[in-house]
């Protein structure tokens, strides 16, 4: 079976967790980990009389999410009540909005693997509560359900078929992910659920435009498998349809162990959800000041930022994608320039000492920026060398201080003095006669050697450039 | 402490009303620690108050006239009966009605039927007819009921005392268990005008756990007016039609004079919707239901009926015998009128008419008219079993109640005298919360009108 001559269509719906303390429509805590059923009330177990009031910070961040996707956020859209049983849905339905969502129409700027720099249409994003848990592997014979979740606020996020590939699926996936994070309105993180992606898969010949039929496959539930997920429903189709089968809708699930797609039983998605507007809710009105308000607030977005970055500290383009990857390290940077670092320096230290201590330790940034604009000062002035710096950056990252002290009580300040340097250059021309009497015959490559022994007596001290200096003016002088 | 018992004494008097369900025992005991707990400076300090049993208390269980939740007690109290035990009111049981308020006649209850006080063959009206059987026996001054399509109006004409249902969203729906929450009021039936009016008052004003709840203050209490002069009251003409009971009419017409004399002037008026109201109401209402009524599955609270296999069973099983027959035709019209292919027939177009319904009443609102005079039943109290094989006959009883609750209006029943010694009660409709001025001119009628005659 061979992918040449096809061509995949793709379109994704994220579920993406808002990064609210409290759930949509109750006070109950969001944070993730209690004990079963300890973060509930009436309102999310939908006890008899219970009614939903919206959580303000959700919607607020819902609307920041759509404009920065560059939806058109609408002045009245409404709730609805989208209508199933399942055992850890406590209404038997779950509060969603359907025929009039929070914004519509809207574009991701991504770079795609295959065509570049393109953008995806957002069809719609609009609000809704999680459901519960069910847990089937807890009990023998018994499904146990935790309404923690249920009731935390939701958004989705529906892109149009616009996506040609598993790699351009995951490419677009993992700019969401940037974007959301960047904007602070989730923390992105499917292993946990906060991030949740269904995908609409179908095929047709290189060059058709009809839509073929899709399927739907669920069930990723990490970033590693969106590719693989989507590459194996995508080689399933074409599989189907070259050996003259027909492409059945239906749900499939992926199994990330076996690396394959099944077929939800069919009794599981034959849902007719009997959407209706939500009766216990008005219409949810957002003035054009709240709107306004919300998009003079933004902040600066990845793309934006990549690009200023590249600008206004002259750094290539790539350096400018891994310092702008997610907003912590961006504002890093920046901090670390305006303490006063050469800008290409920073950027040096930041994707190398600083993120490589970041990763081992919880993403925490742990030096400060001034004391990193320091230690590239002092480095840049001669004080330390580049290796005695490193050991400098990780004193201060493990236990604080001040760069400067900490150099020094390391003892590793180089020593500038000549007077002090001559004396060791001295020392190392009496003790290797022989070595001398070599390089003033021509091998000149000692010199690396007799460098060595100098840094050496020194103890590591000695700044290598003037020592250098002093070395060849002495040897040309004894000449 | 003597109160707390006479208050139950009085109650048990009337016991063969199937009225109250909550068990003497308990009443007792709960009225004791209440009475001693009541704040003494309340403006309702020691007044009996009962509640329907789809309103959620803490000191009775709320099973909603259903078995799907027989022994159900809410870990939570609604916030109408926290405002009255506020105000130093005691909650003097729970009132029987039709299974989920679903029902005209009070005989859809698990719970068997609630006996009309004056005439023990005959219905009380529903669906809140425990509390307006009780407050029509004279054991109570006031008890709370719910109203989706007249059920406080429909059983206070009935049973001859005065029900009043607020404007949608003057009261807290919050612990009101849904039926169809989009016309769900919480409303109060009293002996009097002014015992209905002053429980209204305190359990009226903003919640913020309701989000359909209006933020304002409570209704001020208005005085009893000299007179009616500058009232303009409408009677519409589609509320008086050729086959109304003659008695009904007579009782309406001598109303009518009586509220003229008092110095308002009367048009007729028109509201040409009138008759899409109750197809209206009986498309909006059970969808509504069919959702609210979702969660009862056995899952979570209530009883399980049979040791289900699987789920699919437990829901089965739990609902197939949780909820009687009403319940489930209501719940199976529901769902029906909003699968894909039959919502924009049926659920969709009933919206639309009912903003035409609504836009009826603003059109002679605007034209000056302050308040519409109407009979509020077609018919005195019916016979027990008598439209129990007919749904239509019964959901038709309520045909001049239901357009308040779909266009939200404030709107209220009080007895306008008796046709061989059954109530009839005369309904005025006022504007969207104008409660005070409705009140106004029942008090001016009740100051005349001779409630009890034969009309």
């Amino acid at each position: 079976m061979t992918t040449s001559g096809w061509e995949t269509v793709i379109g994704l719906e994220t579920h993406v967790q808002l990064r609210t303390k409290s759930k949509m429509f109750c006070g109950c805590s969001t944070a993730f980990g209690a004990p079963p059923n300890t973060q509930v009330c009436p309102v999310c177990l939908g006890l008899p009389g219970a009614l939903p009031v919206p959580n303000g910070e959700a919607i607020r961040l819902a609307v920041r999410a759509a404009l920065a996707l560059g939806c058109t956020v609408h002045p009245k859209s409404v709730f609805a009540r989208k209508n199933y049983f399942y055992p850890d849905l406590p209404k038997g339905y779950q509060i969603s909005q359907h025929e009039q969502p929070l914004a519509t129409s809207g574009t991701l700027s991504f770079i795609s693997p295959e065509r570049g720099a393109m953008g995806a249409g957002i069809i719609r994003l609009h609000v809704e509560e999680d459901a519960g848990k069910s847990i089937h592997d807890r009990f023998p014979k018994a499904t146990a359900v935790d309404l923690n979740r249920s009731g935390v606020p939701l958004i989705e996020i529906v892109s149009a078929p616009d996506l040609r590939s598993p790699a351009e699926a995951r490419a677009y996936l993992l700019t969401l992910k940037q974007l959301l994070e960047y904007l602070g309105i989730s923390d992105c993180d499917m292993e946990k659920g906060s991030l949740r992606v269904d995908a609409n898969v179908s095929v047709r010949r290189a060059g058709a435009t009809e839509l073929n039929t899709r399927t739907e496959v669920k069930n990723i539930n990490s970033f590693a498998f969106v590719e693989k997920a989507l590459t194996v429903e995508r080689d399933r189709q074409i599989a189907v349809v070259e050996s003259g089968g027909a492409v059945l809708q239906q749900t499939m699930l992926y199994d990330s162990k076996e690396n394959t797609v099944r077929p939800q039983r069919t009794k599981e998605e034959s849902h007719d959800y009997r959407y209706f507007p939500e009766p216990d809710l008005p219409p949810l009105a957002l003035t054009p000041e709240f709107v306004a308000e919300q998009q003079s607030d933004l902040p600066e977005l990845p793309s934006a930022k990549r690009d200023r970055f590249a600008a206004q500290y002259a750094l290539s383009r790539e350096h400018a994608a891994v310092l702008t990857a997610s907003r912590a390290v961006a504002e890093y940077y920046e901090s670390v320039v305006h303490a006063g670092a050469e800008a290409q320096a920073a950027a040096n230290w930041v994707m190398t000492e600083a993120l490589a201590d970041a990763r081992d330790h919880q993403e925490q940034l742990r030096v400060p920026p001034p004391a990193l604009a320091q230690i590239v000062a002092l480095v840049k002035g001669g004080t330390l060398s580049h290796q005695a710096a490193k050991r400098v950056f990780a004193e201060v990252a493990a236990k604080g201080g001040d760069p400067r002290t900490v150099a020094e009580a390391l003892g590793l300040v180089q020593v500038a003095d000549t007077t002090v340097v001559a004396a060791w250059v001295s020392d190392v021309l009496g003790a290797h006669a022989t070595e001398v009497a070599r390089y003033k015959n021509g091998e000149t490559k000692l010199m690396g050697f007799l460098l060595g022994q100098v840094m050496r007596a020194s103890k590591g001290k000695a700044d290598p450039k003037l020592a250098q200096r002093v070395l060849e003016e002495k040897l040309a002088s004894a000449r | 402490m003597s109160d707390a018992k006479a208050i139950a004494d009085r109650l048990t008097k009337v016991r063969r009303l199937n009225a109250l369900l909550t068990p003497s025992k308990d009443l007792r005991k709960s009225l004791n620690a209440q009475a001693a707990a009541a704040r003494p400076t309340g403006v309702l300090y020691g007044m009996p108050v009962a509640v329907k049993d789809n309103i959620c208390t803490l000191e009775f269980t709320t099973s909603c006239g259903s078995r799907v939740l027989e022994g159900y007690r809410s870990p939570y109290e609604a916030t109408a009966v926290a405002k009255l035990k506020a105000a130093g009111a005691l909650i003097a049981g729970k009132t029987n009605c039709d299974e989920f308020a679903m029902g005209s006649s009070t005989e859809h209850s698990a719970y068997g039927r609630v006996i009309h006080p004056l005439d023990k063959a005959r219905v009380p009206g529903g669906s809140s007819g425990g509390s307006a059987a009780l407050v029509g026996s004279g054991a109570l001054p006031a008890a709370l009921g719910s109203e989706t399509g007249g059920s406080v109006r429909q059983p206070a004409s009935f049973c001859g005392v005065v029900g009043i249902k607020p404007t949608y969203g003057r009261v807290s729906r919050y612990g009101l268990v849904a039926f169809g929450s989009s016309l769900d009021q919480i409303g109060v039936f009293g002996r009097s005008v002014h015992d209905a009016a002053r429980v209204l008052s305190v359990i009226s004003g903003r919640d913020p756990r309701d989000s359909t709840c209006e933020d304002r203050d409570p209704l001020r209490l208005p005085t009893v007016p000299e007179s009616l002069q500058g009232f303009v009251i409408g009677l519409p003409r589609e509320y008086f039609p050729p086959e109304l009971d003659p008695a009904v009419r007579r009782a309406c017409e001598r109303a009518v004079r009586l509220l003229k004399e008092q110095g308002a002037a009367i048009r007729e008026v028109s509201l040409p919707h009138t008759a899409y109201a109750v197809p209206t109401y009986y498309v909006i209402a059970p969808a509504e239901a069919s959702s609210n009524l979702a969660r009862y599955d056995g899952v979570r609270y209530g009883p399980r009926f049979n040791g289900a296999a699987d789920v699919g069973s437990l829901y089965r099983s739990t609902r197939g015998q949780g909820f009687g027959s009403e319940v489930r035709r209501r719940i199976l019209v529901g769902t029906y009128v909003l699968s894909a292919g039959y919502y924009d027939a049926y659920y969709r177009r009933a919206q639309q008419m009912r903003a035409l319904i609504a836009q009826d009443f603003r059109n002679v609102f605007d034209r000056g008219v302050d308040l519409l005079f109407t009979p509020t039943t077609p018919t005195p109290a019916f016979k027990a079993g008598e439209k129990l094989g007919d749904p239509i006959a019964m959901y038709l009883s309520d045909i001049f109640t239901v357009t308040a609750n779909l266009a939200g209006l404030p709107a209220m029943s009080i007895p306008i005298g008796r046709v061989k010694g059954l109530p009839i009660g005369g309904q005025l409709i006022g504007q969207a919360f104008l409660e005070d001025e409705m009140i106004e001119a029942a008090y001016a009628l009740e100051r005349v009108v001779p409630a009890t005659d034969e009309a």
